[in-house]
């Protein structure tokens, strides 16, 4: 479960404060599909980020399975995005130099596994995206598509609880987009928790549930019926 | 078109960590991924560590060939007493002045550093079957010890170990074999000057009579060219009891070593030591050589430290520019659970990769320069000195390290909303 509590950010630009997010609190059960949408700015990719640990929030808290996560050491959020989070970004954040099954392996050899463990891992995981013969390509040898696919088996490497997308369908075309979303859904079938933000309002009705984000502020939330 | 050896050397290496995943297969996949940025780095530090060990090749050999000139000079510096005046550098035991024999010792246990050899003498005029000769006292070993001429002599005496001496000259039907113990020379033995010997018709074992004293000729010295050749030498206390004198010396030669005697901190030193002698050195021409080797030397060590300045600001830049271009790749890592730590040794590595390759190569390439040049530049032969290698090694992967540090860190402490926020 997550559950947010009174969270903001404030940055400081040119002598200003600017809010990113305002007092946002909300929780998601386990297994749910959520999607935040919101306009450009209004804080979605700061939210997405501080659920991952990834930017300390000015106050509030995000607890993940009952540990506030930003009273974890930085060591310690390292090794919980590692178990337990996965990343799903809208340019995919492939490393270039890295075939499909290196970039797959990276999180593997993070977590510790044994290199035969990596390569079984990851080969699997590629194979069951549709990128059973493209183990050895190149981001740039790949297609965009292809590209999200194999960013999606690197987020699924370590089997984590919650995925965390962000503006994934951003640079994908309707088709492509459609068959992540589909990708979503099956994972979530299958018990992931999934969080996605993005400013296509059309991808909530693959969700269970959405919010809507305006300036920093969760301003509706509503149960989608799929 | 074959490919260049860096190129083909990183080709291999990504080829044999392919499906490896760590943080050494990451570093070395992407240096072979940016091909072009890796040559360019590895060019500074190869030129940096080439320039450095090629002077330091050439000095060091440049040093051994002005401390072999030193050698084959023989005794650079005399000790005499206070009063004593001379006119000719070579005739300075003739002074008839004495200083006593136990500051030998005095210098010997002192912590003065550079002296070589020590060879006191005691000399006479004397008079042999109606021919004026000089008789010299000695302490054989040690004076054999500072004249190398004697050395041909070969079937003699051992070889002396020199302050520089790498090779000895020594002509082509001698050994360095000791046939017999120097310090035996008894109180009825002499040796003969070459000269000497040919006025009075002296061979090995023939007798001679001294101040009504019979000894016997152990040996004919070779031909130097020098009053030696019209010397007759026996043990310094045997003419001591001779003559009825105590234990004095009329002179002290001393083979004075390299650095410590051109900067005139030996002479200084036994001023120091011996306030009641004078000291006479052949300072110019020990200047003269060793001003070559002091000014390599120097230029050794500003090289050194224009290489570290430069080489290290120039890779602490290109590190700049990798980190930043590779902020994305950062912000990923970070995601999918790298430690601050782990993105700092990922570049430390990459920093450490660029100096073990770049020392290694750059010490051949140093000696190839200095063999290549070292003739026509320090006018001496040069051979590789493979005990730099290892310094060549550590020195570039100090620098490469050192000067990654803070573009390391600074990665390591990337703040990923920045960097993922900004995609």
């Amino acid at each position: 479960m997550i559950k947010v509590e009174n969270l903001s950010k404030k940055y400081r630009l040119k002598g200003k404060d600017i809010f990113a997010l305002r007092e946002v609190d909300f929780t998601i059960e386990d297994g749910e599909f959520v999607i935040i949408v919101g306009p450009s700015g209004s804080g979605k990719s700061t939210l997405l980020l501080t659920l991952g640990g990834l930017i300390h929030p000015t106050s509030g808290k995000v607890i993940l399975n009952g540990r506030s996560i930003y009273e974890l050491s930085v060591k310690e959020r390292a090794e919980l995005r590692k178990t337990s989070l996965g990343f799903i970004f809208q340019t995919f954040n492939l490393i270039p130099y890295l075939t499909s099954l290196e970039n797959v392996q990276v999180p593997l050899y993070l977590a510790g596994k044994s290199p035969v463990e990596q390569k079984n891992i990851a080969t699997h995981l590629l194979t069951k995206v549709g990128l059973g013969d493209r183990l050895e390509h190149k981001p740039a040898e790949s297609s965009v598509g292809q590209q999200q696919r194999v960013a999606l088996a690197r987020a699924l490497a370590n089997n984590p609880a919650i995925l965390l997308a962000d503006e994934p369908t951003g640079s994908l075309d309707p088709a492509l987009s459609e068959e992540l979303l589909s990708w979503l859904v099956t994972l979530q079938k299958e018990g992931h928790t999934i969080v996605m933000v993005t400013h296509n309002r059309d991808a909530v009705r693959y969700a269970t549930r959405s919010m809507t984000l305006i300036e920093g502020s969760v301003s509706e939330t509503g149960q989608i019926v799929s | 078109m074959h490919k260049p050896l860096l190129v083909a050397v990183a080709e291999v290496a990504a080829a044999r960590q392919r499906n490896k995943m760590g943080s050494i297969n990451i570093v070395i996949k992407e240096l072979y991924e940016r091909k072009s940025r890796l040559l360019t780095a590895l060019i500074i530090i190869i030129l940096g560590i080439g320039v450095i060990v090629g002077i330091r090749t050439m000095t060091h050999f440049s040093e051994k060939a002005v401390a072999r000139e030193l050698d084959s000079l023989g005794a650079n510096v005399l000790i005499l007493p206070k009063s004593a005046t001379i006119s000719d550098y070579y005739t300075a035991d003739l002074v008839g002045e004495e200083l006593p024999e136990a500051y030998v010792d005095k210098i010997m246990t002192s912590d003065l550093q550079g002296v070589d050899n020590l060879s006191p003498k005691l000399t006479f005029p004397v008079t042999i079957d109606e021919e004026d000769v000089y008789l010299t006292g000695i302490l054989p070993l040690n004076e054999f010890n500072s004249k190398p001429l004697w050395q041909t002599a070969g079937t003699i005496f051992s070889l002396p170990e020199g302050c520089g001496s790498i090779s000895v000259p020594i002509s082509d039907n001698t050994t360095s074999t000791r046939n017999r113990t120097i310090d035996s020379l008894t109180p009825n033995e002499v040796l003969v000057g070459s000269e000497v010997a040919s006025r009075l018709n002296l061979f090995v074992d023939s007798p001679l009579t001294i101040e009504g004293e019979e000894f016997t000729v152990t040996a004919i010295l070779p031909q130097t060219g020098t009053v030696d050749d019209g010397r007759i030498f026996a043990h310094l206390h045997t003419v001591q009891r001779l003559f009825d004198k105590g234990p004095v010396v009329n002179v002290i030669e001393m083979v004075g070593c390299c650095s410590e005697l051109s900067k005139g901190l030996l002479v200084d030193g036994l001023n120091k030591l011996l306030p009641d002698a004078k000291v006479v050195t052949i300072g110019q021409i020990v200047s003269t050589q060793q001003n070559t080797n002091n000014m390599m030397s120097n230029f050794s060590v500003i090289s050194l430290i224009i290489v570290v300045l430069i080489g290290g600001i120039s890779i602490a830049n290109y590190m700049f520019a990798n980190i930043h271009e590779r902020r994305k790749e950062i912000g990923a890592l970070l995601a999918i659970g790298a430690t601050p730590g782990k993105i700092c040794a990922i570049f430390l590595i990459k920093a450490a990769i660029l100096g073990l390759v770049g020392g290694i190569i750059g010490y051949f390439v140093g000696t190839l320069l200095a063999v290549t040049l070292g003739p026509r530049i320090a006018q001496v032969p040069v051979l590789p000195l493979p005990s730099l290698f290892g310094y060549s090694v550590l020195i570039s992967i100090f620098i490469t390290t050192l000067s990654s540090l803070i573009p390391a860190i600074r990665a390591a402490r990337m703040d990923p909303a920045d960097i993922l926020r900004e995609i």
